[in-house]
């Protein structure tokens, strides 16, 4: 059983086919949208967004989140800014720019019709936010400012301090309450989706858990969308909030929905090394650092003991600006962490367990002030020193690169609907925009153009089309899914072991991290899909989950988003191994050039690894998007 | 290190809660506070003993889902320092510690240290906001905002809408919550058409949620973990009393009430 994956992408020039596009969509009447409803799983940028957006225009949402509110959703973390094609500064930006450097930047795996219609609305979103109120920084003339990003010549990225993510997030929040306020949206804080609803082969609705009663409930609605994020925390520590987990999209996946590139994986080259056993999370220095900071180790591994201080300049080996002159320290994400890995296997890692580089700013403080440094980053510099006990300001900082973002997720289509008809995915929940490796600040970019332009015009095609039959919770798909959840919750209390959900996790977290993290190879990744069913054996037979299912229950919580792990860790796997090849995240040892750089093979690898669940037991079935690049030269990515 | 923990156990929103103590041992310095309470929840999850609720996600300062009064004081004893970035080495080894809820009855315990704050979402509904809906926005440099406004809008936005106000304020008010977003947005010129609704409409909606008033104790600015100034609140009463104003001559001249 195979599907045919129609990626619906419209004739035409490039920069024409959204325009196209949108005139050729069916519209839905305006008074004929409150006949429709939504459900909107998630409550971050793109499900905000969507949300807010959709009822505005008319249509009757429902939004589901499992934090107690809506505004905590983990788009909030986001620090360094957003990109847009501007081109206020004048510098040689444009759409076909931001465009180019995306294609690019994803190393050759993404679809180029959306790529080129995300760049096309980046100059949209800016727009939205700053008439929503969003801080942005400004210039002292009043002028909305910018700074580079990794992976850019031009300064296109938008900025409020080192809490963008904070305020875009507010500022689609705030859409999103004004919208409850009106009843346009019905909002369910502290609820998690366990399970998608098919319906004569449409997503008609969702299952979800009351986190505070227990009570398990359905919802029905004409279209579903999700906005639920990526799956780092497969690795149990990343960058990702404690909550954040892979439930929906997986539940999807095994009621048809393909699942795109689970392999790409975006591991951060910033964030502040592991400290210990206890470590729970791991946290982000943004990108943006790298603007004035200078990255380095000692060139001899003897010196990695020696204060830094004490190093000489001419035993420091700045290596991302020796090996990438023309970008140095502000190279790709990719290629940053592999180089901070390289160096560090080399035994010249700084810090606990020599898993650490400098990020130096002594250089920038002495060229442009303490102070100047401190307006820039002061939140930053005292997040570290919080966390780490050190001053930044005297001292270099240590970093180490940690997972950070997923660009695999749900396959869409250019419309973002997915394999099953009616179900939208949105955000980092899908897979379409980043290719194999997210360039910075395009996640927020991202997030918002699903969520306010793209998802709002498209899904009123597939409703308009569609024609959804009248349905209630009494059919017999909603009470079958009810008692599935039942069944699940009712079979994890009754394990009763001695280990906790954390402790299995951690262990889960430990073997990706070692085989199918920052280098893979195709040995490592047997050895990790021989070892994810034992533990997931282990789990089903020992874990601990006191108290029951009718009350808040955060063990049971943890426990369910964990199996869900236990499971997708082995398509993660799977996908990594059948990809020979090397391109952006995804680094197979078996296949560089001479001197180290990911070695692609477009000859057989340039498509998207769309996977089908074939059920229990059985392997997953590929499916290929064959990716076609008719304005994008494909060549070897270089940053030197 | 060993710290020995009290910690408010509170089975539901109606059931009674106790202070329970735990002893918590071989604790690094190095651990975050939450770090050191998920050790104690696991040893109870291996015993069987249900672990302690409490709120928390992002764990790096910003989401404000974590929230707890530790040794009486929000967040605890850290300056400027949400609960999930305080870290051990700001305790003692032997050092007693009591943990508990947010205290306010605009806050219902929903279990353990875990309170209902949906009453923040609704203050925001009243009309924290500007109504600007999708696509019909200008460009975005067409109105220049000064440097200084768009600063003082940040410095005001930047509440985590955690909640430590309320909990450190003898009124368990919401001024400052409040005050925050009527100021981030009273700055900018976006925020003016609806800038006099807005102040009547969440200070009445602040109200209708049983906070209780300010009386200026200034203990809120002290616990808010992003340094919210409590000047934020003088604007909001500025703002509050003008917009009371301007609606009686509105309503004298419209003739509506």
């Amino acid at each position: 059983m195979t599907t045919k994956l129609e990626p619906k992408i419209p004739a035409g020039p490039l920069a024409e086919k959204w325009d196209k596009h949108r005139f050729e969509m069916k519209l839905v009447n305006p008074a004929n949208k409150r006949k429709y409803s939504v459900i909107v799983v998630g409550s971050g940028l793109a499900g905000a967004s969507a949300a807010a957006s959709l009822s505005e225009l008319g249509y009757r949402v429902s939004c589901f989140c499992f934090q107690d509110s809506p505004r905590r959703a983990h788009s909030i973390a986001a620090q360094g800014g957003i990109n847009a094609a501007k081109n206020y500064q004048n510098d040689g930006d444009s759409i076909w720019r931001l465009f180019y450097d995306t294609v690019k930047g994803g190393d050759f795996r993404a679809r180029e019709s959306n790529v080129y219609r995300l760049a096309q609305v980046s100059v949209n979103i800016i727009d939205q936010c700053v008439a929503q109120g969003v801080p942005f920084a400004r210039e002292y003339g009043g002028l909305l400012a910018n700074r580079s990003f990794g992976g850019a010549q031009v300064s296109r990225t938008f900025y409020a301090r080192g809490q963008t993510g904070q305020q875009l997030l507010l500022g689609a929040y705030q859409a999103l309450e004004k919208e409850i306020a009106r009843g346009g949206v019905t909002m369910h804080s502290r609820h998690e989706m366990l399970e998608l609803v098919v319906v004569d082969g449409k997503a008609r609705g969702i299952i979800t858990r009351d986190l505070v009663t227990g009570a398990v409930e359905a919802h029905v609605a004409d279209a579903v969308v999700l906005g639920t994020g990526g799956y780092g925390n497969a690795f149990y520590l990343s960058t990702n909030a404690k909550g954040c987990n892979v439930t929906a999209t997986y539940r999807a996946y095994k009621k048809g929905a393909a699942f795109a590139n689970p392999c790409f994986t975006q591991i951060h080259p910033t964030c502040i090394p592991v400290a210990g056993e206890h470590q729970s999370k791991l946290t982000l220095m943004s990108e943006s650092l790298r603007n004035d900071g200078r990255v380095w180790v000692p060139k001899k591994p003897e010196d990695r003991g020696r204060k830094p201080d004490e190093i000489p300049e001419q035993d420091r080996d700045y290596y991302l600006e020796r090996k990438y002159p023309s970008f140095g320290n502000l190279s790709p994400r990719d290629i940053a962490s592999r180089a901070a890995k390289e160096v560090c296997d080399e035994g010249r890692g700084v810090g606990p367990g020599g898993r650490g580089v400098y990020l130096d700013f002594a250089d920038a403080i002495k060229r442009l002030g303490e102070s100047t440094i401190r307006e820039r980053y002061g939140n930053l510099f005292e997040m570290y020193e919080r966390i780490t006990d050190e001053n930044p300001y005297k001292q270099p900082m240590r970093i180490y690169p940690a997972v950070h973002y997923t660009m695999g997720g749900l396959w869409v289509d250019y419309n973002l609907m997915s394999t099953i008809p009616g179900l939208h995915v949105i955000g980092e929940a899908n897979f379409s925009d980043h290719g194999a490796n997210r360039l910075g600040a395009s996640a927020l970019m991202q997030g918002l153009a699903d969520g306010y332009f793209v998802l709002p015009s498209t899904i009123g095609d597939y409703l308009a089309t569609s024609k959804p039959d009248k349905l209630d919770a009494s059919h017999p798909a909603f009470s079958a899914a009810i008692d599935d959840v039942n069944a699940r919750t009712a079979k994890l209390l009754a394990i009763k072991g001695k280990r906790s959900a954390d402790s299995i996790h951690k262990e889960l977290g430990h073997i990706l991290w070692e085989k199918c993290g920052m280098a893979r190879n195709a040995k490592g990744l047997r050895e990790a899909l021989a070892a994810i069913p034992k533990l997931r054996e282990e789990f089903w037979s020992n874990v601990a989950i006191p108290g029951s299912g009718a009350e808040l229950n955060q063990s049971l919580e943890k426990a369910g988003r964990l199996a869900d792990f236990l499971e997708f860790a082995e398509l993660m796997c799977t996908d990594a191994l059948h990809r020979e090849e090397s391109c952006g995240g995804h680094f197979r040892e078996e296949h560089q050039t001479p001197d180290g750089e990911a070695l692609r093979d477009d000859e057989n690898f340039a498509y998207v690894a769309a996977w089908e669940y074939a059920g229990e037991g059985k392997a997953p079935v590929l499916n290929k998007e064959p990716l076609e690049f008719e304005n994008v030269h494909l060549s070897t990515r270089s940053y030197k | 290190m060993r710290v020995l923990l009290h910690v408010w156990r509170q089975a539901g929103p109606g059931a009674t809660g106790r202070l329970v103590d735990y002893e918590a041992a071989d604790i690094s310095p190095d651990m975050s506070f939450l770090e050191m309470l998920d050790v104690v929840n696991d040893r109870l999850t291996v015993k069987g003993e249900e672990p302690i609720a409490f709120d928390h996600d992002c764990r790096e300062g910003i989401c404000g889902s974590c929230g707890m009064m530790i040794n009486g004081a929000a967040h605890g004893p850290m300056k400027l320092t949400t609960a999930c970035q305080l870290h051990m080495r700001s305790f003692k080894d032997g050092d007693e510690i009591w943990i508990e809820p947010w205290r306010a009855k605009a806050f219902p315990v929903i279990k353990d240290l875990v309170v209902d704050r949906g009453a923040f979402d609704r203050i925001i509904q009243a009309g924290g906001f500007v109504s600007a809906p999708t696509g019909s926005a200008q460009d975005g440099n067409a109105i220049p905002i000064p440097k200084q406004n768009a600063d003082q809008a940040m410095d005001a936005a930047a509440c985590i809408g955690c909640g430590a106000c309320v909990a450190a304020c003898p009124n368990a008010s919401a001024s400052l919550f409040t005050a925050a977003k009527i100021t981030h947005l009273g700055q900018l010129p976006q925020g003016q058409p609806e800038r006099m609704k807005r102040a009547l409409a969440m200070v009445h909606q602040m109200d209708l949620e049983t906070f209780g008033g300010c009386t200026l104790f200034g203990e809120c600015q002290e616990a808010c973990p992003k340094g919210i100034s409590i000047d934020t609140i003088a604007q909001m009463h500025r703002d509050y009393m003008l917009a009371t104003a301007i609606r009686r001559e509105e309503s004298a001249i419209g003739g509506t009430g």
